[in-house]
């Protein structure tokens, strides 16, 4: 096969399907960061969602955590920890995360641990809006399940 | 060696082995973790032994990739390197922030560490592989900066080939995505979007152009094969690396939001994504079969063939086994993807080094005809060693992977994540043990250095 492409051929390929994938690829970028506010409903990102997205990087959860499907694969996904523990309750899912942050490291033996970050009542807050802002993007039909 | 600028190649070399050295043993704790959880904790919780393993594949790879292309540019530009001072300086100031920022890592805890360097002013730390400190990424930056302008400057003075286009087309694509790295939008979707820029055409897109350039190089020396033949072997491997890899991104953005068209053109685009590494082992072994000299350093070619093989079966097929939206909706965030992650960055990334290394390191060494027979055969036990270590971390991982789907996200009777799990321990316990297989592969490979020459 590779007999008959000549060494000019190859490097026409190259750039010239290079250039064109690139050129689509901006393309698409554009398109998609015109999108995404929309699908993660922007409009409902609160000073306390932006807040709780710092703390999120802060206190470098993706470490153990994934969330939208990325991440470390140690601990659970969280973009439906809101459905999964809250019940999609808002009241609740606070109360559960207000009661399950204080609780960590948990004192069974040789379960994987979860650092005592030791936040506030309030910046756990925000990171309870956090994720439950995270868990209503439209990430065209993730998670599958509600496992995770 | 040619040319006496080709030695600042050496150092940049043994400090990415060291490193190496440093990420296995760090994955090993990972491994130990994973099965029980009390181990290392609360001294060294699982993020910062995470972070620990990804941040020093990053560094010991740039620092490979940096060796490699001091060594090579200066023999194909025919001139000794532009600034080999700089070169020096560049490897001293890259380590030092390599190693102080691991320390941070290990000593500081991670908010107070994003306190201490200036987080707050541009926020960038906290998102997976780019968790380094703002002046740590400046630095890199800086030392990409000059490791591309003294490429360009040694090129630009002297002969021009393709090899050498390819490569600086490469570095360019290296240090413009990586800026991307400095852009964090409030919108987490956003920026999910946008790490990918850095993360995915990083990896496959601009460091294949690398990995193609080294291979070439290599193949050229070990083959005596004809340069305009492999010429277009290398346009022809690039070009489809090229037309998969930029609209490849695609495949991250089936389920993070981004539009639902990503889930055709991602598809699409990323099942080309195996072809450039299978020509590269067509590339490989016609090469070798076409041979015009028997080079006496037999380990670079038995490398070069073998970082083909494992890249195409680690990228190639383990990437090719999830990329389609539907099977990746199932897949999504699970071991397989650590799965593909470990073999396509060892047979790459990793093993390009190491072909390099087993080429150069025996040149600067002032043994022209590579290392001694007992030396190499030493080599070759450390090649199946590693090979097979982290082929069967991989099938393990990927194992792992499938018991976590089935549990978790098919059928009716689901289970949580945590009791998916400890169902997985026995699977964690043979990845572990293929890990130590690996260490003792890297420890086998080390010590081939040290032996004595026979007769010299």
């Amino acid at each position: 096969m590779t007999e008959r492409i000549t060494k000019s051929m190859a490097k026409n390929i190259y750039y010239g399907g290079g250039t064109f994938a690139l050129l689509i690829f901006i393309a698409l970028t554009f398109d998609t960061v015109h999108q995404i506010p929309e699908r993660s409903n922007e409009v409902n990102m609160t000073e306390n969602v932006v807040h709780g997205k710092k703390l999120w990087e802060n206190y470098n959860c993706v470490g153990c955590h994934t969330i939208v499907g990325e991440g470390a694969y140690y601990a659970p996904e969280l973009m439906n920890v809101f459905q999964r523990r809250g019940a999609s309750d808002e009241t609740a899912f606070k109360a559960y995360m207000q009661g399950w942050m204080a609780a960590q490291p948990l004192d069974t033996p040789d379960r994987r641990k979860m650092p005592q970050f030791n936040l506030s009542n309030e910046e756990v807050d925000s990171l309870s809006d956090f994720l439950i802002w995270t868990s209503k993007v439209n990430a065209n039909e993730w998670p599958p399940t509600i496992e995770g | 060696m040619k040319y006496s600028s080709q030695a600042v190649a050496k150092p940049y070399f043994i400090f990415a082995l060291i490193l190496l050295a440093g990420e296995i043993l760090f994955g090993l704790l990972m491994a130990i973790q994973y099965l029980y959880g009390d181990f290392l904790f609360p001294l060294i919780p699982f993020n910062v032994l995470r972070m620990v393993h990804t941040n020093l594949l990053i560094v010991l790879l740039l620092n490979g990739f940096m060796g490699a292309t001091y060594y090579l540019i200066p023999e194909e530009a025919e001139r000794e390197l532009w600034n080999p001072k700089l070169a020096m300086l560049t490897f001293w100031v890259f380590a030092a922030a390599g190693v102080a920022t691991i320390l941070g890592y290990l000593f500081v805890p991670y908010a107070t560490l994003t306190e201490l360097t200036f987080n707050n002013l541009l926020p960038t730390m906290g998102r997976e592989f780019l968790e380094q400190p703002l002046p740590t990424k400046v630095g890199i930056v800086l030392v990409v900066v000059s490791y591309v302008l003294n490429t360009i400057m040694t090129v630009l003075l002297g002969r021009r080939t393709v090899i050498t286009t390819v490569l600086i087309t490469g570095l360019i694509g290296l240090a413009v995505f990586f800026l991307f790295a400095f852009y964090v939008p409030e919108n987490l979707i956003m920026d999910k979007f946008f790490w990918w820029f850095t993360v995915h055409l990083w990896v496959e897109a601009t460091w294949e152009l690398i990995m193609g350039a080294i291979l070439a190089f290599v193949l050229i020396k070990t083959t005596g094969v004809d340069r305009e033949h492999i010429d277009k072997w290398l346009y022809l491997i690039i070009a489809m690396t090229m037309v998969s890899g930029i609209l490849g991104t695609g495949h991250h953005f089936f389920f993070m939001g981004a539009p639902e068209y990503w889930l055709w053109i991602g598809s699409i685009s990323s099942a080309v994504e195996p072809l450039p590494f299978f020509l590269m082992i067509l590339f490989a072994f016609t090469m070798a079969r076409d041979k015009k000299i028997q080079h006496e350093n037999e380990m670079a070619l038995t490398w070069a063939k073998g970082t083909a093989v494992m890249a195409f079966i680690g990228a190639g097929v383990w990437g090719f086994f999830h990329t389609l939206a539907p099977v990746n909706m199932f897949t999504h965030g699970t071991q397989l993807t650590a799965a593909h992650g470990h073999l396509s960055f060892y047979g790459a990334y990793i093993m390009i080094i190491f072909t390099m290394v087993s080429y150069a390191m025996p040149i600067m060494r002032g043994r022209p005809h590579g290392n001694c027979k007992a030396a190499q055969k030493r080599e070759l036990s450390s090649f199946w060693m590693m090979n097979i270590g982290m082929m069967g971390l991989t099938l393990a991982l990927s194992a792992a992977g499938i018991v976590q789907i089935m549990d978790q996200r098919v059928g009716t009777d689901l289970i949580g994540f945590m009791e998916s799990q400890e169902s997985i321990a026995g699977i964690y316990t043979i990845r572990a043990a293929f890990g130590v297989l690996v260490l003792a592969g890297l420890f086998t490979y080390f010590s081939s250095f040290f032996m004595k020459e026979e007769n010299a």
